[in-house]
């Protein structure tokens, strides 16, 4: 068990004074942006991206690892209170939670969420502690043509899997892609797709792009639907759980872990398919199904770990392969990028220190954002009040800020408000957001591999096919592309998590449109 | 991509979202200035693929993906438009407000480096609020400058970024 010695030595640098207040700064500015209404996880990360700017690697990575969880934990107190879902992942909470608010149960929903998001998060954080070395050892030795493949599996899985329209997910991946090529080209040196200005032969910033699409791309779509009614807010107390909550909970947290780390890690697995499985797991497994639908406690403990284990088993790509497979992922890998550190198969042997520290801040993180943040519910429930204007000219705020904050430049600013109407444009449209950022994200990497792969080969295509890995990873890609095209000849109307989600939701609004 | 016009309830939709094409013409467009933008590059010696290769792909990619989008959106094919926390998709959409904002925002870009961000910021903060519809002018007059200036003060002591001081250089 030498990856135990090392996370112990992990944690020992992880646990100096100095990185444990910025875990804790870290959590608590994650919750308060996760509990805003209309951020999530991945915008958390963005927007706050520049506070960390001036820090020194190490300690920037333990206020993301914090601000990322406290940011996921924040979306939960939002699906619970005011049965208004941030992301997908958090539906499944939303439809049983807020009934169980709405009994009056929100203590005890708010505390098996909190409690099952770190049940979850430790034995994620752990399994990712065990799966990536092995996976990284692995990986070093797979060669670019392989590597190339894997990333292309990434963005088809990401692109065909989500979304109800392919079309939409691949213009989305396209887009990004194209926002990749901006810049110098790796080679050659020469400016691409620059326009004549320096500042675009600069490469854009992802900061910029991701604060763009996330953030002002959705305060400006907000702006154009802005719901005018007041919002209700359930009143909660000091979240507690009795006994018989105990003993309903442990089993669906264990459950929602297995079912959501596997999808974790995978592209395009994502966290609605576990937390989906999940419920309907603990709905199968109830004493008494007839109470799902109306606040049962299981239906909150099981989602909500699964998607705080998935949470965690994204980390297992991305440290390993350096393949980002969550949008927060990808703006994780962008910030690393930004300190000089290069993402891959070696950046556990590189810079092994910092990936261990990281591992163990996660548990820290973890950890405080439970202390911290169950006495803390109250007053974080009372941010929901926030007026709408001010919460989102708040956003609006911050998100030039950050892009001005980065090169100092107007310049950025302007960008930014350009991604910013792109993100409208594709809320607008209903092009999913991932693809684009994966694209942003993965386009030079899959640009440099390629290169290398034929550089090898002498420019023969041949070159790109002979790895067995890479091999096996096309036919992957090939039945990932053609399979729903045969499905759908055999079923007319495949049972998809998403359409069961998408269902789920719309009966929900159902209800809402009838009160 | 911003002339989109109409936007109904779900109920009383018109067959078609025609508004799609201006999406799928943008996409045409961009494709085929990175096509174009790519043969403008030189290949250079040991690098069998060179810098062209993959800027074709996405360009021609992207011209793809704009036509067949253009043709679904004719055929009927609608978007799901992204639903939120404070979304009201059953009314009509506000895109004076949105065109307010970004107004606002243009403003911004234009003043930080003159102004600075403690003044230009706290605009921001202002104009936005006032846009969306806050009324306590006052207080958001007293929060933006607290903002703009703690977040400026916090920029250069405690991360040390300078963020222009502008007019107010010697002051702050």
């Amino acid at each position: 068990m030498d990856s135990f010695g090392l996370l112990l030595g992990g944690l020992e640098a992880a646990a100096t004074p100095e990185n444990l207040m910025y875990a804790a700064i870290g959590v608590l500015l994650g919750t308060f942006v996760g509990v805003l209404p209309g951020i999530g996880p991945a915008m958390a990360v963005a927007l706050l991206l520049p506070v960390t700017f001036g820090l020194e690697p190490t300690s920037a990575f333990i206020m993301f690892a914090g601000i990322y969880y406290g940011g996921m934990y924040g979306g939960s107190t939002t699906s619970i209170l005011l049965n208004t879902p941030g992301e997908s992942a958090s539906v499944m909470t939303a439809i049983e939670g807020n009934q169980m608010a709405k009994k009056g149960r929100a203590a005890q929903a708010l505390a098996t969420a909190a409690i099952g998001s770190f049940v979850a998060g430790t034995i994620g954080t752990l399994l990712v502690v065990f799966f990536t070395p092995p996976l990284a050892e692995v990986a070093v030795k797979i060669g670019a043509p392989s590597y190339f493949a894997i990333m292309l599996l990434a963005l088809v899985m990401t692109t065909s899997v989500l979304g109800s329209s392919r079309l939409r997910g691949f213009l989305s991946l396209f887009l990004g892609l194209t926002i990749g090529l901006v810049g110098l080209d790796l080679n050659t040196g020469q400016p691409r797709l620059s326009l004549g200005t320096t500042q675009l032969a600069d490469r854009i910033d992802i900061v910029v792009v991701a604060v763009g699409i996330f953030a002002l791309g959705e305060a400006l779509w907000v702006a154009a639907h802005l719901r005018r009614q007041p919002v209700r807010v359930t009143p909660v107390g000091r979240p507690w759980m009795g006994r018989s909550d105990w003993s309903r909970s442990w089993k669906p947290w264990l459950r929602g872990t297995a079912f959501g780390f596997p999808f974790g890690a995978i592209p395009a697995g994502g966290a609605e398919i576990p937390t989906f499985l999940s419920y309907v797991t603990e709905r199968r497994l109830a004493r008494d199904p007839e109470e799902f639908g109306h606040g049962a406690i299981e239906g909150v403990a099981g989602p909500e770990a699964a998607n705080n284990a998935s949470a965690a088993g994204m980390f297992v790509p991305m440290l390993a392969l350096g393949v980002p497979v969550t949008a927060t992922a990808s703006v994780m890998l962008a910030a690393l990028t930004g300190y000089g550190i290069t993402p891959g198969p070696q950046l556990l042997s590189d810079e092994s220190d910092l990936v261990w520290t990281l591992l163990a801040s996660l548990l820290i993180g973890n950890t405080l954002l439970l202390v911290l943040n169950l006495p803390l519910a109250p007053l974080w429930a009372k941010l929901l009040r926030i007026p709408r204007p001010q919460l989102y000219a708040g956003i609006l705020f911050f998100a030039c800020l950050g892009a001005y904050a980065t090169n100092q430049d107007p310049f950025d600013v302007f960008l930014l408000l350009l991604f910013g109407l792109l993100g409208l444009a594709m809320r607008r449209f209903g092009l999913p957001v991932l693809p684009l950022i994966l694209g942003v994200i993965l386009g030079p990497l899959m640009e440099t591999k390629l290169r290398e792969a034929l550089t090898i080969s002498d420019g023969d295509l041949s070159g790109l096919f002979d790895e067995p890995l890479a091999v096996a990873v096309y036919v992957l890609i090939a039945l990932i592309l053609v399979a729903p095209l045969v499905l759908r000849r055999i079923r007319p109307h495949p049972d998809t998590p998403a359409a069961e989600v998408a269902r789920a939701r719309a009966e929900q609004d159902d209800e809402r449109v009838e009160r | 991509m911003t002339t989109t016009t109409h936007r109904e309830a779900p109920e009383q939709a018109p067959d078609r979202d025609l508004a799609q094409l201006g999406l799928a013409a943008v996409a045409v467009l961009v494709g085929a200035y990175t096509v174009y933008d790519a043969t403008t590059l030189t290949v250079g010696f040991a690098d069998p693929v060179g810098p062209r290769i993959f800027p074709y792909v996405i360009g021609a990619g992207l011209v793809l993906l704009g036509v067949l989008l253009a043709v679904a959106a004719l055929r009927g094919d609608r978007p799901q438009a992204e639903e939120g926390e404070d979304v009201d998709l059953t009314a009509p959409a506000d895109w004076l407000t949105v065109a307010r904002l970004v107004g606002v925002i243009g403003v911004t870009i234009l003043t930080v480096d003159l102004l600075g961000w403690a003044i230009s910021g706290a605009l921001l903060f202002i104009g936005s609020t006032w846009t969306l519809g806050s009324r306590t002018l006052v207080r958001d007059v007293i929060v933006g400058i607290v903002l703009a200036v703690a977040s400026w003060y916090a920029f250069y002591s405690g991360l040390g970024i300078p963020l222009s001081p502008g007019v107010l250089d010697g002051v702050l």
